[in-house]
């Protein structure tokens, strides 16, 4: 090759390896995405069954209704979505990711409510509102106190929802807990506080129950 | 897309480009190389006059090795001349070229310190040799050396200059090894500008010319301390025709400790930057070819490159160290190990991708340089220690000489 051929030819060649390493990547990526979207259904299903479960709890007992309620992988799932969030440029997917994880949890909630409700149990949730990096600063460190908190006490059940976006749901959860623009939010047991908090302003904010369950118990026994 | 990913993949875009123009020309040129590889020691038809200059300044501990090697040369005695130039030397460079006084092929001069290009000068002053090399004091050249450059110079008379392959003498610690890996790769890069008609320095030691060169030209210049470099591209502003002979090797010292190694390459790439500017009036000018479209912008495109990742990377990395004290001040510090590891999270974005195909292409081009070399192959596994310590070293090195050339600090000196 002689001259300017040689770079055109170069050019095609060096584009061509771009399209490969764009074609690996998405394929990778749409790997990933199915692979989400395998544990969702997954979810969906054990949800389903414990509704169903539920529906037949005269023929359960509370012990082995609680043991089949939830899958453990909904906390993981988070940091998966948010992970391909950030690295796919699949947008479309990533947000139909994010409207299904929703409603699941919120099913997860919902379900766990009743179930509670009916064995006379305690459940203490705590409901998170964020937003993007620009449009709530503070989300990243709030989200380091709630998973410092969930280490903490694991009977805590923590809830993440995006607050902008497009699902009718949120606008239900927003309009029932009242959630301002004021991001990060937080619904603590239907407590709704705004801001930024510590670990230790949100302890306040929990029972005694859970924070400090032998001292509670010791006040019992002395009274 | 944000700025920052378009830049990354503009750099990334452009480092493929140039790894791409290699190896095309790497498989234009296949079976050419594949023969000159496998040639035998030439016979020559005549052997012109040849005087090896040997500038030295504190080289009291290895010139008489260099003479040595030089004197053992597979040459006509009648037609070799050694002329050693000590430079002002403070050490006993001059006791150990006396030993030589009598020899009838070595000449030695003392002069005071003017640098290594006036010793150079010197040299090709005295001498009326048809072609004229000069090879730094710490450096070796293989027996058939000579030979098989001026073969090239008789096969094609166009040829004005040819480099040779250098390698890296008797390596002794990580940091050498590292290096022979490198100049291991120069030896490919070097063979495909040859063939391009695109290299920027015939390196100082034992690259020969022919005596016309400095008769049309001039001699050495200072140039920010790399006279080599300069002449390269004095040369190819003038047309004249640089060569590379893979074939004849010459084993340099190279630096032992990080801090000398700093120091050579700031002046290495001092010395590109420099000459670049001195020279920009070559850039882009269809005649001077690919050493004005490809050698030149792909140097600057690669200190620009290495600029804006640094930045990048240190931008990132304070980033990181900002969300892990945030983290670890809410959370405390976690002691506890954990192991597992999800393959989920490995970035599997287009530059991963990309980056992987460019490295291996970056791998290649050390593995075809050692074949070239005739170095060992188990050499290759010190490709590892290659890419982490100049990944990390080297764009100290590059920033500090393009902040040396912003602010006129003044050039680095040799030692």
């Amino acid at each position: 090759m002689k001259g300017f051929q040689k770079y055109f030819f170069v050019f095609l060649v060096t584009c061509g390896i771009f399209a490969v390493g764009w074609y690996l990547s998405s394929y990778v990526n749409n790997k990933k995405i199915n692979q989400i979207k395998d544990i969702q259904n997954k979810i969906a299903i054990d949800i389903l069954s414990s509704e169903t479960q539920f529906s037949l709890l005269e023929e359960l007992s509370c012990q082995d209704l609680s043991n089949s309620v939830l899958s453990k992988e909904i906390a993981t799932i988070a940091d998966k979505i948010s992970y391909t969030e950030q690295t796919t440029g699949n947008r479309d997917e990533v947000e139909l990711l994010k409207k299904q994880y929703t409603i699941l949890q919120v099913k997860d909630f919902l379900l766990t409510k009743r179930i509670a409700e009916r064995c006379k149990q305690k459940i203490n949730t705590v409901f998170y509102f964020y937003g993007s990096k620009d449009a709530c600063s503070e989300c990243v460190k709030q989200g380091y106190v709630l998973d410092a908190l969930r280490e903490k006490y694991s009977a805590l059940r923590v809830y993440s929802f995006d607050y902008n976006l497009d699902l009718s749901t949120i606008k239900a959860l927003n309009s029932i807990y009242k959630i301002q623009n004021s991001l990060p939010s937080l619904v603590v047991n239907g407590k709704t506080v705004s801001g930024f908090k510590t670990v230790e302003e949100l302890e306040m904010l929990l029972p005694k129950e859970l924070t400090n369950p032998q001292k509670t118990v010791t006040k019992k026994t002395s009274n | 897309m944000p700025f920052s990913e378009i830049a990354m993949y503009t750099i990334v875009f452009l480092a493929l480009y140039v790894q791409v123009f290699f190896m095309v020309t790497f498989f234009e040129r296949r079976k050419h190389l594949n023969k000159l590889h496998d040639e035998d020691l030439p016979v020559l038809t005549e052997f012109p006059t040849v005087a090896v200059i040997v500038p030295a300044w504190n080289e009291g501990t290895t010139v008489h090795g260099t003479i040595e090697s030089l004197l053992n040369l597979d040459y006509p005695k009648d037609k070799l001349e050694l002329i050693v130039v000590d430079d002002g030397s403070t050490d006993d460079t001059w006791q150990e070229m006396l030993r030589y006084k009598d020899h009838p092929q070595v000449r030695i001069f003392q002069k005071e310190n003017g640098g290594k290009h006036t010793a150079v000068n010197f040299g090709i002053d005295n001498t009326k040799a048809d072609f004229i090399s000069c090879l730094d004091a710490d450096s070796f050249v293989a027996p058939d050396a000579l030979k098989r450059m001026i073969n090239v110079f008789q096969k094609k008379p166009e040829t004005m200059a040819v480099a040779p392959s250098l390698i890296v003498n008797k390596p002794k610690n990580i940091l050498q090894y590292a290096q022979r890996v490198e100049y291991n790769m120069s030896t490919y890069n070097k063979r495909m500008l040859a063939y391009l008609g695109a290299i920027h320095v015939t390196p100082g030691p034992f690259s020969v010319y022919r005596k016309e060169v400095f008769q049309k030209i001039g001699k050495f210049r200072k140039a920010h301390n790399t006279e080599d470099q300069e002449i390269a591209y004095r040369m190819q502003e003038h047309h004249l025709k640089i060569d590379h002979c893979h074939t004849a090797y010459v084993f340099t010292s190279t630096p032992n400790t990080v801090k000398k190694l700093y120091k050579q390459r700031l002046r290495w790439i001092y010395g590109f930057i420099n000459n670049t500017i001195d020279y920009r009036r070559l850039i882009f000018k269809t005649k001077y070819g690919n050493f004005s479209f490809f050698t030149l912008p792909s140097g600057i495109i690669s200190i620009i490159a290495v600029c804006y990742l640094s930045f990048a990377l240190l931008y990132n990395f304070i980033l990181f160290i900002i969300k892990k004290i945030t983290e670890i001040s809410i959370k405390g510090f976690d002691l506890t190990f954990s192991p597992h590891f999800d393959l989920f999270f490995i970035n599997t974005k287009t530059i991963f991708f990309i980056s992987v195909i460019l490295y291996s292409m970056v791998i290649f081009s050390i593995i075809v340089g050692t074949k070239l070399s005739k170095q060992s192959k188990a050499i290759n596994w010190h490709i590892v220690p290659y890419l982490l310590i100049y990944s990390v070293i080297a764009p100290i090195w590059l920033l500090k000489a393009v902040w040396n050339t912003i602010t006129k600090a003044g050039q680095p000196k040799w030692r």
